[in-house]
């Protein structure tokens, strides 16, 4: 679509900019302020790099980097192909569709930390149905003791919860396919996998790349989920990113250090969210192009 | 059977060409009533993934805390409704809900009000800074909550708003606004530009038009803009938590209560779980229809 140029539309923009300002801005220069001075009662001093130095060295940062990086491709690796074959299974209407449709969605809607609560009760060796069972089964399932234990259940965990956003954009997504193409696919006879690859899976690929930013960005802020259900442990197994930086922050009052992490933190995201919007503009641009070329 | 039939058809037919062809299609549709079967059975296999740790959570709330520790049983064996009528009845708990409900409810209020025009702007107009702008709005989807933490709490406090209902529903703007402008963007987007310029032509003026005409052509993005503001509002724990004391406190801070040194208070716990899933389960039924068409964000 051709945009007409107004500035004006700057007035449209402003009271949402004012506060999006107020809770983004002001905390985030607080945020900048603390990383470069060393605060000590009511007097402060200017350190310079000093905190971003030593947080670069912190070998609980590096380790609860490294964790993250591992948690976040692995939930991507299994969510994003899980979703989309639960989207290609789920009933296209009647009132199967909806009652399917509002299963599906539920984990969605659980506070974070309930969802924790939920699957510490479900994974007790004592009380829950899934601890109790693997039990049974004779293996000596622990997520206290044992840090295999608590990262599988945290992915499964992960799996329960978001899954679901996957699989309802690809659902949502796959509805806005024209039924001509199937026929077009039928009278062909191309067989199930060529129609998912040349009709399904191009047609995804818009909902998918807002699914997979969408689960990344989550996934790197995951904090009341495994810290309800292992608390982090066993040691620091299942500690990510997030929680590393509350427990500085909070625990042990560690302004400077904890704001160097903060932003730190925040420029990794910031590199990443910078990756897929390049992809996500790029791909408008080419679809765009593609639009005019056909008209 | 199916045979019987066959010939009866091949009987009935002249022209063998028709008999193959719809031979043909009932073997295909065979093939497809198979593969309907195959589906529903894995689509079945992941629904109950999904709900039993919901049923246990259920199963959990309707024991008693000595039948929970005591004896492990798919079902309540003696049950009772005590943690629901704890909860229910005292003030100190279901504060809590009535809490939570609030600030969700501003936060969705005040995130819509602000993205409507926001979104339009960046549909329709190129501006000094559209592109710059838009971006950093995506950034803030992407902040970490946990790395504002501790300025928030200082912020709020020395505004005076630490422990108000207003102070979550600002906080959780950080990240719900932009969603809101980025979801909504995408719907008017989807809307052709000939429909505001017929609108002026027929003597609309910009507000008339957005409220009358505009706005109800995107109801089924508003719908879904409004259930992701809800979800990430609602299921947001650390902000919440932080920035309220006891008159503001979500249920999510007040579940914590149920562990003391005594142990924990499995029964409540789940109880008060099983109710935080209940406003969501109404949400989802209120926007069914539009989530098929709607999740894909205006972007197929």
């Amino acid at each position: 679509m051709n945009k007409v140029e107004n500035n004006k539309a700057w007035f449209l923009v402003l009271p949402m900019l004012v506060l999006v300002a107020f809770s983004a801005i002001i905390p985030l220069m607080t945020v900048v302020n603390y990383s470069v001075q060393d605060i000590l009662g009511r007097s402060a001093f200017f350190v310079g790099s000093e905190w971003f130095v030593q947080t670069l060295n912190d070998s609980r940062l590096q380790s609860a980097l490294m964790r993250q990086f591992a948690f976040s491709f692995t939930i991507l690796a299994i969510q994003v192909p899980l979703g989309i074959a639960i989207a290609l299974l789920m009933p296209k209407k009647g009132w199967q569709a909806s009652a399917v449709l509002i299963l599906i969605t539920l984990p969605l809607l659980v506070p974070w930390n309930v969802v924790g609560s939920m699957w510490q009760i479900f994974t007790r060796g004592d009380i829950g149905l899934m601890g109790y069972g693997i039990r049974q089964l004779g293996y000596p399932y622990n997520i206290t003791r044992n840090a295999t234990d608590a990262w599988v259940t945290i992915i499964i965990m992960d799996v329960w919860h978001w899954t679901p956003l996957i699989a309802l954009l690809c659902y949502s997504g796959l509805r806005a396919i024209p039924e001509a193409y199937y026929q077009a696919a039928r009278i062909d006879r191309a067989s199930k996998w060529a129609v998912f690859r040349y009709i399904q899976l191009p047609k995804l690929t818009n909902v998918l790349v807002i699914g997979v930013l969408l689960r990344f960005m989550h996934s790197f802020m995951i904090y009341a989920e495994p810290f309800v259900l292992t608390g982090g442990g066993p040691g620091s197994s299942t500690t990510f990113l997030s929680q590393t930086l509350a427990t500085m922050a909070i625990g042990q009052q560690d302004l400077g250090p904890s704001a160097a992490f903060s932003i730190i933190y925040f420029l990794i995201i910031l590199a990443v969210s910078y990756v897929f919007y390049v992809t996500i503009m790029n791909m408008q641009k080419d679809k765009a192009e593609n639009n005019a070329g056909g008209a | 059977m199916s045979q019987s039939t066959i010939t009866n058809t091949q009987a009935r037919s002249e022209a063998p060409e028709v008999t193959s062809s719809s031979g043909l299609t009932r073997a295909v549709s065979r093939q497809k009533g198979e593969s309907v079967g195959r589906n529903r059975f894995l689509l079945s296999i992941y629904l109950l993934f999904t709900l039993l740790p919901i049923y246990w959570l259920i199963n959990m709330s309707l024991k008693s805390n000595r039948e929970i520790l005591s004896v492990f049983s798919l079902w309540p064996q003696a049950l009772t409704f005590d943690s629901y009528i704890k909860i229910l009845t005292d003030p100190s708990w279901y504060m809590g809900y009535v809490n939570s409900l609030t600030y969700v409810a501003m936060n969705m209020t005040i995130s819509i009000l602000v993205a409507l025009p926001a979104a339009y702007a960046f549909s329709r107009f190129k501006f000094i800074g559209d592109k710059h702008l838009f971006f950093w709005l995506l950034t803030n989807l992407m902040a970490p909550p946990a790395v504002f933490l501790l300025p928030y709490f200082q912020l709020y406090y020395t505004v005076g708003l630490f422990d108000t209902h207003i102070a979550v529903a600002l906080a959780h703007c950080l990240f719900n606004i932009p969603l809101a402008v980025w979801i909504l963007e995408g719907f008017m987007s989807s809307v052709p530009k000939e429909v505001d310029e017929t609108a002026y032509i027929d003597g609309y003026s910009f507000p008339a038009f957005f409220i009358k005409i505009f706005i109800p052509m995107i109801r089924s993005g508003i719908g879904v803009t409004l259930f992701f503001l809800f979800m990430f509002s609602w299921v947001e724990l650390l902000l919440a938590r932080t920035l309220t004391a006891t008159n503001a406190q979500p249920i999510g801070a007040i579940m914590t209560r149920t562990s003391t040194a005594s142990g924990v208070d499995w029964s409540t716990l789940a109880a008060a779980g099983v109710l935080t899933i209940v406003p969501g389960i109404l949400v989802v039924y209120f926007v069914r229809n539009h989530i098929a068409k709607g999740f894909a964000l205006g972007r197929t």
